[in-house]
């Protein structure tokens, strides 16, 4: 268990992510502060915590949608802190927003159709066919308005459409929230079939039990601020970190 | 009252044709409201440049088919040159600014392109004819018809399959149909969205310039031409729905029959009409006929 503020990593050596000492304000609010994190090609990281702490606002500014106001974030070791996020998308980088965001009056093929960039070397290239295999429901409803899908399909929609542009690395902002549990625990497979396959992932919780089931290592965030971090079963296991910032 | 069927007859297809001229104006001013989001004010003056492109052109071939299709395409390029400076340079740093000043912005550009078109052309009148081949009438079985009339009959539906096929088919018009519901979205997802408003405003620039060079056989050219079409344009995408293609094709097949039977029989009422049948409408359907109760916009 580490306690963790700005750049504490040990070694120099590069990582496919690394988010140092970012502040996110949105007008005259700062709602980042010195964030710092990071993540190693094949890792499934997620950032935890409460309602409003920050953990959209990191995948935004990451994305380049809400661009910091300070601090570096590399890619691959180099910077890429405020470039349009079309340019983050074609380097590698897949944003799953919190709000889904479907296309409601494209179809579902439609939906997936406009995300399409081209394969990425190292990567098995996806295209419709292998994103059905993994979402099978979306198959069905190829030809149905995104708007009209249900929350679970919607969730598993903006996943797929993601996945369309060959990310290496996928921003997942709450992908358990607003569907039912018996979905949460599909898309917990799907998840896990997606890290498998090689992808990278940040993902940002609410759902404990979710978190320490499929990731490697976590980060608490609390008002803007990285206030631990550590390995999911170090993060298990602290029953204190869970009470203080965690539970409700 | 429809005394004789080849009155009626020719009737119709003055409403026909006025009907999809209108048409082509109005199609681009939809599709830059549709993705932008801007009401595009200058859309007129864009017309009218189109039409003394179209006569400078012509000036420099003569008189012959292929200097009016040159005029058309070099109308139609030439504004789509401008219109790519002006968004560039000026528009695109208002799309996140509130509506009033991108308003403001066209109305502006209105004067500008007014001024410096009775800087080059003068403010004499001018007169297109039709191209060689669609001089004279053709018979249509009840009655002889003007052929040019009838060619422009004819463009309105393929200019609508057109950019309906572009619109639906193609993964261009799936974009811009993305872009006009999320564009943050869009753009995290690879989409330069930033090059396909400037693409959408220089084609709806780059039509109604075609528009214009297209209509100039059949009206005078002179520094008013923009205000009437504009306001007929404007009456259109109203009732038919702003951002709707579909609604735009049925309002100016609306708008054109009101205005060719409303001239006959309705005589000097006929400019009550058109307003009339747009409260009436509006009434009915507050956002037109197939336009959308404006739903939320990231
Ligand atoms: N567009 C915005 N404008 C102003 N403040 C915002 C905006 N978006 C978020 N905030 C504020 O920034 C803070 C962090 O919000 P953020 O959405 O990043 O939190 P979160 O951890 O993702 O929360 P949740 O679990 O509810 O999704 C909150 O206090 C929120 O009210
Ligand atoms: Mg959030």
């Amino acid at each position: 268990m580490t306690m963790c503020s700005a750049s504490t990593w040990e070694g120099n050596e590069m990582s496919l992510l690394q988010v140092e000492a970012i502040n996110v304000c949105y007008g005259l609010s700062k709602v980042l502060h010195d964030v710092s994190l990071k993540i190693e090609t094949g890792e499934l990281v997620a950032l935890v915590g409460r309602n409003g702490v920050g953990k959209s606002t990191t995948m935004r500014a990451i994305m380049g949608i809400t661009p910091p106001a300070s601090g570096k974030i590399l890619w691959k070791g180099q910077p890429i802190t405020r470039r349009p996020s079309h340019l983050n998308a074609r380097a590698g980088l897949g944003y799953v927003p919190e709000e889904r965001r479907i296309f409601g009056s494209l179809t579902v093929w439609e939906n997936l159709d406009v995300a399409r960039l081209p394969p990425r070397e190292g990567l098995e290239p996806w295209t419709e066919d292998r994103v059905f295999a993994l979402f099978p429901d979306l198959e069905r409803f190829r030809n149905r308005p995104g708007g009209l899908l249900s929350g679970g399909q919607q969730q598993m929609l903006t996943i797929a459409r993601t996945l369309m542009g060959n990310p290496e690395l996928i921003l997942l902002d709450e992908p358990s929230e607003g569907v039912a549990p018996l979905i949460v625990a599909q898309i917990g497979e799907k998840i896990r079939e997606l890290r498998d396959a090689g992808v990278s992932i940040i993902m940002a919780e609410q759902n404990l039990d979710f978190v320490l089931n499929l990731s490697d290592r976590c980060y608490v965030l609390e008002k803007g601020v990285v206030v631990y971090h550590g390995t999911a079963a170090e993060l298990r296991d602290n029953k204190d970190v869970q009470n203080r910032y965690l539970h409700i | 009252m429809f005394a004789n069927p080849m009155i009626l007859f020719i009737q119709v297809m003055n409403s026909l044709s006025l009907a999809m001229n209108l048409f082509i104006i109005a199609a681009g001013l939809t599709l830059i409201f549709g993705v932008l989001r801007i009401v595009n004010f200058a859309h007129g003056a864009f017309y009218m440049v189109g039409a003394y492109v179209a006569l400078s052109i012509l000036r420099v071939t003569g008189d012959s088919n292929l200097g009016f299709l040159l005029g058309v395409l070099g109308a139609g390029a030439l504004m789509g040159a401008m219109a790519f400076v002006v968004e560039r340079g000026l528009l695109s740093r208002l799309y996140d600014k509130e509506h009033m000043l991108q308003l403001l912005f066209t109305f502006a550009l209105v004067l500008v392109i007014k001024d410096l078109v009775k800087m080059i052309w003068g403010s004499g009148q001018y007169s297109i004819g039709a191209p060689p081949f669609l001089r004279g009438a053709v018979n249509l079985g009840i009655s002889p018809y003007p052929k040019y009339a009838l060619f422009l009959c004819v463009m309105g539906p393929i200019i609508a399959v057109a950019i309906w096929f572009f619109m639906e088919r193609t993964r261009w018009g799936r974009i811009l149909r993305a872009a006009r519901e999320d564009r943050v979205m869009l753009n995290a997802l690879g989409t330069d969205v930033k090059l396909v408003y400037s693409g959408v405003f220089v084609t709806g620039a780059a039509l109604a310039a075609m528009g214009g060079a297209l209509a100039a056989p059949r009206s005078a050219v002179d520094p008013g031409m923009d205000s009437l079409v504009i306001i007929d344009a404007f009456i259109i995408v109203i009732i038919g729905g702003l951002g709707s293609l579909l609604g735009s094709f049925v309002g100016a097949l609306i708008l054109g029959f009101l205005t060719v039977m409303g001239s006959i029989y309705l005589k000097e009422w006929v400019i009550v009409a058109s307003y009339v049948m747009m409260v009436v409408i509006l009434l009915v359907r507050p956002w037109g006929l197939f336009g959308k109760a404006d739903e939320e916009r990231h």
